[in-house]
């Protein structure tokens, strides 16, 4: 990437005068996939386009950890579709320095896409990226607010989305601590019984097969 | 709450029919929701100002903007008491609520909230609203009739269709067309009208998009015929993005699961699609249920889950 073409990229999407080009212009940007593209497309996020919003958070997520610091920042933001959409990054990126912000967003965001993005998310940490001893009481953290969620939250697409988490959560768990992931099947095998949405019961039995 | 609130007087006083809201009706959460803010408005379960007892009170107070979210509440909490039942029903005679060109918003809407409590005592004042001189009572009423499932409505709701295409065509000036064909057919279709098929077919060359897809979707319910569904399937990469969302939509209906991984890749929300896979999903399990144990899945299923996973 040079600083030629990244100008060029810039501009066209400063020069952009219609929804179709700015979106045109932020995916030539995603498509970049390169650290020197992050400032461009956190700036994206909060242009008020969902369409725009998707291929920067896509963009994003492709860049990976280089991401993670500027996405973190945004969430003083005021704007508060940029928050969620970074929010939405970070679980995709899965960089333990997010964990918090996903903890916090799957609990009590007030949009349910959010809810249902950090659920996964809090599936899907790199968790070689913490120190090993910080791993055991954070994803004791992460089960238990996806447990709350998987049970408690009123949208059927979050609590979805939670026992997709736990599934990829108990994957990990099964590597480090064995015993907690019969605890786990108990868990799901709770909630499937008292799950009265027929598409989370099958995704909790989905889970269940696979642990 | 406040917020949602003006969400919620946008949509009454804009009458908004976009299917991006219909479809988030669905989801329950659809009144407090503007044109276009599927993907992320939605929600949340919205505190509980109002009791029981109140928001019945409501239907017949003074206040017409209270009385039109009682009457949305009764319907999101499923209030299916005999007396918040009757309340609704009373409504649907309603005189005093009027729109500025001489629509009933409160009979909207408690068509809307009688058809998500499921009571068939509603059916005969909603076939009423049939012949109501406000086309969008008449569109919530005939979308009711399908929900309720009561065989009775076919011949009334069929009668809507009078004059076939040439009468349904688009009304120079008019917002919308002379009947609400795509409720209408959408209900036939759930009622398992197969006797209508003859008078549905000719919609499928409508020029309006929303009324082909609504009687491709309703034939392929009577015939479980692959070309129906099909139809439906090309729809999703049509041009306009209200239109994808309706094929979506219909898609999800109707559980057309050879839709699965085309409903994944079209360019819309990824709320909306997981709503059409929970659709295609469910649609499956109730299929499969007689012939697998309890807790046993497909491949079909584990196949759309996958898919449901990519989009969260």
């Amino acid at each position: 990437m040079t600083t030629d073409s990244l100008a060029k990229l810039t501009q066209a999407v400063e020069a952009a005068s219609s929804s179709e080009a700015l979106l045109t212009a932020v995916e030539a940007v995603a498509a970049v996939k390169a650290p020197e593209a992050v400032t461009l497309l956190v700036a994206a996020l909060g242009y008020n386009n969902p369409g725009v919003a998707v291929a920067a958070v896509d963009g994003l997520i492709a860049i990976g950890e280089p991401a993670v610091e500027p996405l973190l920042v945004l969430l003083d933001d005021v704007n508060y579709g940029a928050r969620a959409w970074a929010i939405r990054a970070l679980a995709g990126i899965g960089d333990p320095r997010g964990l918090s912000v996903l903890l916090t967003a799957a609990k009590d965001d007030f949009a349910l896409s959010v809810r249902r993005a950090a659920a996964r998310g809090l599936g899907t940490i790199v968790w070689e990226a913490m120190p090993p001893e910080s791993r055991s009481s954070a994803q004791l953290d992460c089960l238990t607010v996806l447990l709350a969620a998987a049970k408690g939250d009123p949208e059927w697409v979050v609590r979805y989305a939670a026992v997709s988490g736990l599934q990829n959560l108990g994957r990990s768990l099964c590597l480090t601590q064995p015993h907690q992931r019969l605890d786990l099947k108990i868990q799901l095998q709770d909630l499937a019984a008292q799950e009265a949405t027929p598409a989370v019961q099958a995704r909790l039995w989905f889970a269940l097969e696979s642990l | 709450m406040q917020s949602q609130w003006v969400r919620f007087q946008w949509v009454r006083f804009n009458g908004c029919n976009c299917s991006g809201c219909r479809l988030s009706m669905n989801e329950e959460n659809g009144l407090l929701l503007s044109h276009g803010q599927a993907e992320f408005a939605s929600e949340p379960a919205p505190e509980q100002p109002l009791t029981i007892e109140q928001a019945i009170a409501n239907l017949s107070g003074p206040d017409y903007g209270s009385r039109y979210y009682a009457a949305w509440w009764l319907g999101r909490f499923r209030v299916r008491s005999p007396e918040a039942v009757a309340a609704l029903i009373a409504t649907l005679n309603d005189e005093s609520d009027r729109t500025p060109d001489g629509g009933y918003p409160l009979r909207r809407n408690s068509a809307r909230a009688l058809a998500k409590l499921g009571d068939p005592q509603a059916v005969p004042a909603l076939l009423t609203c049939l012949s109501c001189t406000d086309y969008y009572v008449r569109e919530t009423a005939a979308q009711a009739l399908g929900i309720l499932g009561d065989q009775s409505c076919i011949e009334p709701l069929a009668a809507l269709l009078a004059g076939g295409l040439a009468a349904a065509q688009p009304i120079p000036g008019s917002p919308h067309l002379a009947q609400p064909y795509d409720a209408v057919l959408e209900a036939l279709g759930a009622l398992g009208a197969i006797a209508k098929r003859p008078l549905i077919e000719p919609f499928l060359e409508h020029p309006t998009e929303l009324v082909q897809y609504a009687a491709a979707r309703a034939l392929y319910q009577l015939t479980q015929d692959e070309g129906y569904g099909d139809r439906l399937i090309a729809a999703l990469s049509g041009e306009k993005l209200q239109l994808r969302r309706a094929a979506l939509a219909d898609l999800g209906a109707i559980g057309y699961l050879k839709a699965a991984e085309p409903i994944s890749l079209t360019l819309a929300e990824n709320s909306l699609k997981l709503i059409a896979l929970k659709g295609v999903l469910e649609h499956h399990l109730t299929a499969i249920a007689g012939s697998i144990e309890r807790g046993q899945l497909t491949d079909e299923a584990r196949q759309v889950m996958e898919l449901m996973d990519g989009l969260l």
